[in-house]
């Protein structure tokens, strides 16, 4: 694209590239022409999206509607259980799991013939067929700020961003802006940080703006380590252009002219569509030198996490980037005052920065009309574990849980019972259903003794046990801990061998209370918010699911059947059929036929040895009688 | 096959790009494994050199970070992901068959040098758990019985 040396000029090409869109806008039944915009995000690209765009061309050309349609990548539309998801405009049909085999029915029957193509449709719970994205439930309820363009551009092409208003909230800061006024904006709007504490941003800004400097920086923490979140991911995947542009303005506000996004390696697709990105908008002058003919330049570069967790912790991040081992300090100083080679530095994460260009063009206060009284505005939750619909959902602040797992998610997968939800990670803690209708927002989580986090939530059923959700999160503390201060990498070692000595059917009551003991010295002597909320999760797990550390310890039970050393598998003799599928299936032939008659008489009951089995389950899912118990 | 000494002038063009530059040793760390397979002693100290530093600073931030290793890797590396909604979807049982049949455990090479197993927290394909990926390419929504199937494949 060629430089763009003014306002008037963006905006001109605004007006002008609204055409590229014109099929996205309108919702319309009938059409001449069509766009289909497939999903390009990693998990849909997983399951081989970008064979379909392949196929979708290849089969435009077959059936001479090339003219007639276009075809392109899009990022996520945050449907990740149904992908590749694959939707036509401008009737906005929406098609699920869709494979590269049906690219011909879909060119075929939708765009030649302009039939619906019904076998590749969402089908709801009560298995009707849905055609409009909007009539799904997963997204009647969401309010989509952060990922406003997922799943509507092409990420990789820069005048699809300029048509949607990209770049515009830069515009207005550098032409109209002081940058009291940028910072009062992002203040007014009561935008508080998306990555985990919470930290209001506008008061962030401020301080990096006192901070006196020849030399300031702009950090984006792109360093998503929560496993299972991935709404950070998903806006770089999907519109990276939003971050930058964001990166820029906080420069304006602060008076830095060097922003640095720290990504981590696990996401080549993200670092791909952003490399792409900036030199787009370097090329057209909106990053860079003199950016649209003013005298702010800004210039941002990539650099790579090497997995490590705590480098989403800022100052470990900041040594990160210096090229040091990612090692927490204590604060203050704050970064806002000494960061980045000892200079001012202002570190945001990616959903935050997604926000700000909305915040600029439409107002602090219109922003802060959404969300409850402290956390206002949206958030993006990654809605994942054992729900229908696994994905990314973004909802105003002071939703319910229950709206979000039963109303959005669909419910617990398999008809099952749901037990917990777990939010914000390994820092987080996890609810149960007494905590289903409080509102979510960041002050509410902590009260009930988890938090926001990074926005996981990972909805756990009645087969998950709550002792092993709690030793999982240690394992992973234990692993990521950096190893600088004591509490966080002795003590947490000593709550996992607890709880892998509860676990293993070894546990006393005194265990239990050393753990409670053991978890509140770590939260208060930690040295980073890593080793702080390291015994979130035990804790929670202690407060609302007591009964079954009690069952482990006491009764020597795992009420899941989850923990193998505390399952025992048994044969209830008069529902055995006799049939012997688990005498067969056994790997290590625990089951022996009895000389007594089964449900059959005239075959004989089985029964488990249980000094043999091994408890891999095998025979309980093969029993076609469900005579199998543990 | 690029020789050795081809490898360490390709680094050495990339840490002069680079203004030798200390704070850049994340990125020519990537780019030596990226070149090397892994990150040897002799790697380690021709990075040291370059950047005239220690080689002791070097070695500290490769074996800080769990992406870098120093020992090679096999043809193919299987990584497992144990990210919670992997795990909470049946994650471990993959990774108990994958160890089962290649025999080795999490974090080994099979001697004939095919296989690397190692686990990972969160590709972020969470709506396709539980996931398992072979070098670029991800495999979703996986079945302990499919493993067998999959690895034959390589």
């Amino acid at each position: 694209m060629k430089k763009i040396n003014s306002r008037e000029e963006l905006l001109a090409l605004y007006e002008q590239y609204q055409s590229l869109l014109d099929l996205r806008k309108e919702e319309k039944d009938v059409s001449e022409k069509y766009h289909i915009s497939v999903c390009g995000g990693t998990g849909c690209t997983s399951s081989n999206s970008l064979e379909i765009v392949e196929e979708l061309k290849k089969y435009a050309e077959i059936y001479h509607v090339a003219d007639k349609v276009e075809i392109s990548i899009t990022g996520c539309f945050g449907f990740c259980e149904r992908g590749p998801i694959v939707k036509i405009f401008p009737d906005h049909t929406f098609y699920v799991k869709v494979t590269p085999q049906d690219a011909e029915k879909i060119i075929k029957q939708h765009i030649v013939e302009g039939k619906v193509v019904e076998e590749l449709l969402y089908k709801n719970e009560k298995g009707e067929k849905i055609s409009k994205q909007d009539n799904i439930n997963f997204y009647k309820k969401q309010h989509r700020i952060a990922l406003r363009n997922c799943g509507l551009i092409n990420p990789e092409v820069l005048e699809e961003t300029i048509a949607v208003k990209g770049y515009q909230a830069l515009a207005k800061v550098l032409y109209e802006m002081t940058s009291d006024d940028v910072i009062k904006e992002v203040s007014d709007s009561g935008l508080r940080g998306r990555g985990g504490a919470g930290f209001l941003t506008g008061q962030k800004w401020r301080f990096a703006k006192a901070a006196v400097s020849d030399k300031k920086y702009i950090i984006c923490n792109a360093d998503e380590g929560d496993p299972g979140a991935f709404m950070d991911r998903s806006i770089l995947e999907g519109d990276p252009h939003s971050v930058l542009e964001s990166m820029a303005i906080a420069g304006y506000a602060i008076g830095a002219d060097e922003g640095e996004i720290y990504i981590r390696a696990e996401y080549p697709l993200a670092v791909h569509r952003l490399e792409i990105a900036i030199r787009e908008a370097t090329e057209a002058g909106l990053l860079g030198d003199h950016i649209l003919g003013t005298n702010f330049s800004f210039h941002i570069n990539i650099k790579y996490g090497a997995g490590a967790f705590v480098c989403g912790e800022e100052t470990a991040l900041i040594h990160s980037i210096e090229g040091k081992r990612g090692e927490p300090t204590l604060k203050p100083p704050f970064p806002a005052t000494k960061g980045l080679f000892g200079k001012p530095t202002n570190v945001n994460n990616v959903e935050t920065w997604a926000n700000i260009p909305v915040i600029i063009l439409d107002g602090g206060k219109k922003f802060a009309e959404l969300g409850t009284e402290n956390s206002k505005g949206t958030k993006v939750f990654a809605l994942a574990g054992k729900i229908n619909n696994v994905g990314l959902v973004e909802v105003p602040m002071g939703t319910t849980l229950r709206e979000i797992i039963y109303d959005i998610g669909g419910g617990i997968k398999n008809g099952k019972k749901f037990k917990a939800v777990q939010t914000g990670g390994p820092s987080g803690g996890c609810l149960s259903e007494k905590d289903l209708d409080t509102p979510i927002d960041y002050d509410n989580l902590v009260e009930k003794g988890s938090m926001m986090g990074s926005g996981g939530m990972i909805v756990l059923d009645e087969d998950d046990c709550m002792v092993n959700i709690a030793k999982f999160y240690l394992e992973f503390t234990v692993e990521e801990s950096c190893g600088k201060c004591t509490p966080c990498r002795v003590g947490n070692k000593r709550m996992l061998e607890i709880l892998t000595k509860i676990t293993d059917g070894n546990g006393t009551e005194q265990d239990l209370a050393d753990l409670q003991e053991l978890a509140h010295v770590i939260k208060d002597c930690s040295l980073c918010a890593l080793g702080q909320s390291a015994p979130n999760p035990v804790l929670s797990t202690m407060q609302g699911f007591m009964d079954e550390y009690i069952a482990h310890v006491r009764d020597k039970k795992c009420p899941a059947g989850t923990c193998k050393n505390l399952v025992n598998y048994e044969i209830i003799e008069k529902n055995c059929l006799g049939c012997g599928l688990c005498a067969r299936n056994c790997p290590v032939n625990a089951i022996f036929k009895t000389d007594r008659p089964a449900k059959n008489p005239r075959l004989m009951a089985y029964e488990i040895d249980g000094s043999k089995c091994v408890k891999c389950g095998t025979c309980l899912h093969k029993c076609p009688a469900k005579a199998i118990i543990k | 096959m690029k020789s050795n000494k081809e490898l360490f002038a390709e680094l050495d063009t990339f840490i002069e790009e680079k203004h030798n530059d200390p704070s850049e040793l994340i990125a020519i760390l990537h780019k030596a494994q990226g070149l090397f397979g892994y990150l040897p002693m002799n790697v380690q100290q021709f990075i040291a050199d370059k950047l005239k530093i220690n080689v002791s600073r070097v070695y500290g931030v490769v074996t800080f970070y769990s992406f870098f290793t120093m020992v090679p890797k096999g043809d193919n590396v299987i990584n497992i992901c144990l990210g919670t909604a992997c795990f909470v979807r049946g994650a471990n049982d993959l990774l108990a068959r994958v160890e089962e049949i290649l025999k080795i455990k999490n974090g080994e090479t099979t001697p004939d040098g095919k296989f690397t197993l190692t686990t990972l927290r969160c590709v972020g394909a969470c709506g396709l758990a539980p996931v398992m990926q072979i070098n670029d390419k991800t495999y979703g929504n996986l079945k302990v019985d499919d493993i067998d199937g999959i690895l034959s494949q390589y």
